[in-house]
């Protein structure tokens, strides 16, 4: 008696799981599915069955027909996969093709550092000309001509009343002529003295803080730095506020870190004295209100000011301030 | 302003061993201690000698050979002393020893005879007058040790770097002062009560002072049989403590009261004084003058003089003059005490170039009451010199000086500044410890008088200040201000030009940040035209260096000049950037009009060496790629790239030039750097630039993005390949396919360019590919055959162009 074609189905699945390679999957094939193959066969004497079960044997033996096919093409897949496997390596230690960013200058880097710190605290950032009148640069912040405030600055003359402005402090007074308090913002940018050295370069760039509101007082100047500082090192570095003078706050402070290279033992970055100076700051001295027109009984303000090289110079290492202006991509692309 | 430990101690009990405390303290006070140095250092490689043998030198009679027992081993030294003798203990300087007139000591020969060190004298080593022989130094000190460490000389000199608004401390006593308020002590002023029983100065002298408001006050005395000395030995340690040179006892005394009390004083020879009087002045037109360093000066009528009968003899407050000079042969002397207004001092000073310790202290202002205290003391001084007479009497000549009255200094007002709360008494007696004249009055508030040499205390917040700095900066509680959570909106520049710089980052360039100033011949070597307006540049009146003497007008000098600074270093592949403003002039008395610009230059191969490629030249089209992808990621639409006519930008190589255009509104340029240009700045190989104006370019960014529709239906691509004429723009032939206006025309692609055979020399060959999509329905083949049929024969028509053979 001829086999089911249920028997040969289940034939077919056991021999092709038992085959290994390619050539035999398609020599089975072949033999079950090809001209003179057993399903062929077992199709083409269909008509010699009963009438009655021709129909559902056909159907029947269709179905098998592909389930086998497609087990065929899968087991070829599956050899196929296998073979690449084994047969063809790539060094994958060859280099890739890069696709090269370009590096943003490490003092972009380290204002948006600054910037992004102090407008979280609430600061707007405020922006104005580099080449400044006296007026803005000086006078306006209580710094007359002939005084001798204006030798703490060396200043770039462009004629007798054009300045390249010294500091960003400049700012202050443009933006408390056109905002009425509270006044919150940060100005950062370039500025020039005529000064050249390991730690000067004629232009640098610094970030100046200025609020003005009722009821603001050193103590939240000292608040608003500390949180500066501890976001912009770590929150175990220690601050020292000690007295200055700047001609445009009262009181003024210098603000010290305790040096980042050293701890405060003492080493040359800060000149052996444990601690680095890295902020100007004060409460805004009552002229510069008078100067524009802010009453002095009713609001009180505070600024600061920093050098952004300087920072990036103590956050990343360097020991040479020139380098930033060298734009030596070697250097560069470190950041 | 440098302060000896041992001067200060003349007038406060100090613990001269914990100076590193009363060095910080002083910071914490405002006077920021920058150095803290042993005077006696110098004397680090000077050792106690013993003499073991003395032979004579035998090529010199004066001279002897001694053997010296040094501690570890002997030297030989030449040495011509008189008083050597032998198992003497000596100070025996060795080689490197830094000696009092500066100079270095070297090992030597000394007519032919080798001398490894020198036998000192108290005067050659500073510590005393004795210049007659070697010092003979107790039996009792150990051989070998160091000289400082046997005579225990410990002098610690603080480099004080001072605010201009403290000349109160321009002088030992106001560090005395000072450092009492914290210590909590007082301090002891040296004496200068003159009684004068009879008024003798008139007989010999007269003051005339026809120029008040620049001198208010000037005072002088006399004193006469002066014998012109060196000082006696205290006068000079005292000098050379804060690192002064004695000169002569006269010029000492009048520097050791400037030194001690902060009041510059002149000492006048009498005697070369015409008419013997002083007459203050301003100086006449044309008038000259030679200063005591033998410079010679041209007056203006703005400069104050002192002068006597005839000629100016100082420059007020700045520097005295030759002619009257104290020499050796001076007996009578004129002692000049005055204030002179800060601003004039300074006026003359700034103008003249000459800066002096008395300059430096009347420009910040010196004490208006202590100018008799300091000529009384120099007076005192003077006359204790060996056969010196005071002549009694003094001329104080003065206008009325205001006195501006208390400062009225409120408490609340006080702790609402600092964020303190400090009570009535506390702040009542920080201020009484710096002198202040502190009063309460009927309304509770404080009345206060500051010390007449506190001339930088005018207002409340500046006793608020003293307040602070007294009680310590970091005893004030950290607080945080209330701040409303509202927000102005920030400025869409700050951000775009942050973006900005992402992109280019993202693209593979490096930004650079160049000086803004550049050399003045940066414009000639971009070669622009006289009538650029990048030629309106801004000078600096006093630039560092020629290379920094004008404001750039381009960022690309500074560019270039990166690019050259890299080359050196082999280093050729460069994509670089910069965002950063140039200046252009709008007149001497107008300040520039600033323009934020953004400028990327390409030079070098797109590419790296790698296994994967080969150095591969950049050309214009990768330059144009970056902006085209800036437009692009920035959704600016409709920009065209416009080929320039040739010299209209003349830092640009002609014809490889392209003006940015959004309509008419020019956005930038971009371009490959014209060779003279690229030689220019010194460079050999070819660079690609692009620069864009950020005020227009930020104008053209939408403020908001609408969502589209994506398409539903599948598009349909089909090419074309024509043969045009080699001058005709690729973009025309796009120009002219949108003006078709076919509304199935989705897309339009450059797929190729071929100028050579088969083609012919005036012509290229261009192939385009456009796709087509319809909104509504998946198009069929021959519905786009059609419309493509029309296009191509559209452009056939339009420009007289062929298809391929």
């Amino acid at each position: 008696m001829e086999r089911t074609i249920e028997q040969i189905h289940e034939e077919a699945f056991k021999e092709i799981k038992s085959v290994t390679d390619s050539e035999s999957i398609k020599a089975l094939s072949s033999r079950y599915l090809g001209r003179k193959g057993i399903i062929t066969h077992f199709l083409r004497n269909i008509s010699s069955l009963p009438q009655k079960k021709r129909p559902e044997a056909g159907k029947r033996a269709n179905e098998v027909k592909k389930s086998l096919d497609e087990a065929f093409k899968l087991a070829l897949k599956h050899l196929a996969t296998e073979s690449l496997q084994s047969d063809y390596k790539i060094d994958v230690s060859l280099p890739g093709r890069t696709i090269k960013q370009g590096s943003l200058h490490p003092i972009t880097q380290i204002t948006w550092q600054i910037c992004e710190i102090l407008e979280k605290i609430g600061f707007d950032i405020a922006e104005g000309p580099e080449v400044e009148t006296d007026h803005y640069n000086f006078e306006a912040l209580n710094i007359p001509k002939n005084h001798p405030a204006r030798d703490m600055q060396d200043t770039f003359y462009v004629s007798d009343n054009i300045v390249l402005r010294t500091h960003t402090s400049s700012i202050q007074v443009r933006i408390m002529e056109k905002f009425t308090p509270p006044v919150r913002i940060i100005a950062p940018g370039r500025v020039y003295r005529c000064d050249s050295d390991l730690t000067h370069t004629p232009m640098f760039h610094q970030v100046e803080g200025l609020m003005v509101d009722k009821g603001i007082s050193f103590g939240d100047l000292k608040g608003i730095l500390t949180t500066f500082i501890h976001h912009m090192f770590d929150k175990k570095t220690s601050l020292r506020f000690r007295p200055s003078f700047f001609p445009f706050t009262e009181p003024s402070a210098e603000v010290d870190i305790l040096c980042v290279m050293c701890k405060g033992k003492g080493c040359r970055i800060c000149s052996h004295t444990g601690w680095l100076e890295v902020i100007g700051a004060g409460m805004v001295h009552p002229a510069v209100f008078e100067n524009v027109g802010y009453d002095t009984t009713r609001y009180t303000g505070l600024a600061f000011g920093m050098g952004i090289e300087r920072i990036a110079m103590l956050k990343y290492g360097i020991d040479d301030i020139r380098k930033f202006f060298e734009n030596d991509l070697r250097f560069l692309r470190q950041f | 302003m440098k302060v000896s430990l041992s001067w200060i101690e003349d007038y406060i009990r100090l613990d001269r061993e914990s100076y590193i405390d009363i060095a910080d303290a002083l910071t914490m006070a405002g006077l920021e201690v920058d150095s803290v140095t042993n005077r006696y250092d110098y004397l680090n490689s000077v050792v106690v000698g013993r003499i073991l043998d003395i032979k004579p030198h035998p090529h010199a009679e004066k001279l002897k050979i001694c053997s010296i027992d040094i501690g570890k081993h002997s030297i030989r030294v030449v040495c011509g002393a008189p008083n050597i003798y032998k198992n003497m203990l000596v100070p025996a300087a060795l080689p490197g020893t830094r000696l009092l007139d500066g100079s270095v000591l070297k090992k030597g020969i000394i007519r032919n005879e080798s001398s490894d060190g020198m036998l000192c004298s108290e005067a050659e080593l500073g510590l005393g007058a004795d210049n007659s022989g070697v010092m003979d130094l107790d039996q009792k000190q150990l051989v070998g040790d160091n000289l400082a460490k046997a005579l225990d000389l410990s002098d610690m000199v603080f480099e004080i770097d001072l605010t201009p608004n403290r000349p109160d401390c321009l002088s030992i006593i106001g560090i005395a002062r000072e450092i009492a308020a914290f210590q909590k002590t007082t301090i002891k002023h040296p004496e200068t009560l003159l009684s004068d029983s009879v008024n003798k100065i008139s007989e010999f002298t007269s003051i005339k002072i026809k120029s008040p408001d620049f001198c208010p006050r000037y005072a002088a005395r006399l004193i006469f049989d002066i014998n012109i000395a060196p000082s006696p030995f205290w006068l000079q340690d005292r000098l050379m403590s804060v690192g002064l040179r004695p000169v002569n006892n006269i010029v000492d005394i009048t520097n050791f009261v400037m030194m001690e009390t902060g009041q510059p004083l002149h000492a006048f020879d009498f005697d070369r004084l015409s008419n013997q009087r002083i007459v203050v002045r301003k100086a006449k037109k044309g008038e000259t003058f030679i200063t005591l360093d033998k410079k010679e000066v041209v007056l203006t009528p703005d400069m104050l003089m002192i002068c006597d009968g005839e000629k100016p003899v100082a420059l007020a407050g700045i520097m005295g003059g030759q002619n009257s000079e104290i020499t050796e042969s001076t007996t009578r002397v004129l002692i000049e005490s005055a204030y002179f207004t800060p601003v004039g001092i300074r006026k003359t000073s700034k103008k003249l170039c000459i800066n002096s310790e008395s300059s430096h202290r009347f420009e910040r202002g010196v004490d208006p009451e202590g100018i008799i205290t300091a000529l009384n003391r120099a007076a005192r001084l003077m006359s204790e010199l060996d056969g010196s007479t005071l002549v009694e009497g003094v001329i104080d000549k003065h206008s009325k000086i205001n006195n501006a009255g208390p400062i009225i200094l409120n408490v609340e007002d006080t702790n609402r500044l600092l964020g303190t709360s400090l009570e009535h008494n506390e702040i009542e007696n920080l201020l009484k410890s710096i002198e202040f004249d502190v009063k309460k009055t009927d309304s509770g508030e404080f009345a206060v008088v500051p010390p007449s040499f506190r001339v930088d205390i005018a207002r409340p917040v500046d006793l608020m200040e003293e307040i602070a700095r007294l009680s310590g900066y970091n005893n004030i509680p950290t607080t945080y201000p209330v701040i409303p959570a509202e927000a102005r909106k920030p400025e869409k520049r700050l951000g775009l030009r942050n973006r900005l710089k992402r992109i280019m980052t993202g693209f593979g360039f490096t930004e650079t940040i160049n000086y803004s100033f550049i050399n003045r011949s940066s414009c000639d070597n971009l070669r622009l035209e006289s009538d650029d307006r990048k030629r309106n540049v801004i000078n600096i009146l006093n630039p560092l260096t020629e290379g920094q003497a004008v404001m750039r007008t381009s960022l690309l000098p500074g560019l270039l000049e990166t690019i050259h600074r890299n080359t050196a270093q082999r280093i050729k592949n460069l994509r670089l950037f910069e965002v950063g403003k140039i200046y252009i002039g709008r007149g001497e008395d107008n300040l520039p009009e600033e323009i934020e610009m953004l400028a990327g230059i390409q030079t070098g191969s797109r590419t790296d060496t790698s296994w994967y490629s080969k150095e591969n030249g950049c050309d214009f089209f990768d330059i144009k790629g970056v902006a085209e992808g800036l437009f692009d990621i920035l959704k600016i639409d409709n920009i065209k790239f416009a080929c320039m006519p040739d010299n209209s930008c003349t830092y640009t190589r002609p014809g490889h030039t392209a003006k940015i255009l959004q309509g008419k509104k020019s956005v930038g340029l971009v371009g490959e750097i014209h060779p003279q240009a690229l030689r220019n700045f010194d460079l050999k190989q070819t660079a690609f630039m692009f620069e864009l104006d950020l005020n227009v370019l930020f104008d053209l960014i939408p403020e908001t993005i609408r969502s589209k529709p994506v398409p539903k239906f599948p598009s349909i691509a089909r090419d074309i390949t024509i043969i045009i004429d080699k001058d005709l723009e690729s973009s025309e032939l796009i120009e002219t396919i949108k003006k078709i206006d076919e509304k199935l025309v989705e897309k339009l692609y450059l797929l190729d360019v071929f100028e050579g055979k088969p083609v012919l020399q005036n012509k290229k060959s261009i192939s385009l590919r456009i796709t087509y999509r319809s909104k509504h329905k998946t198009l069929e083949d021959d519905e786009v055959n059609y419309i493509h049929k029309h296009i191509t024969n559209r452009l056939l028509e339009e420009f007289d162009a062929s298809l391929p053979a």
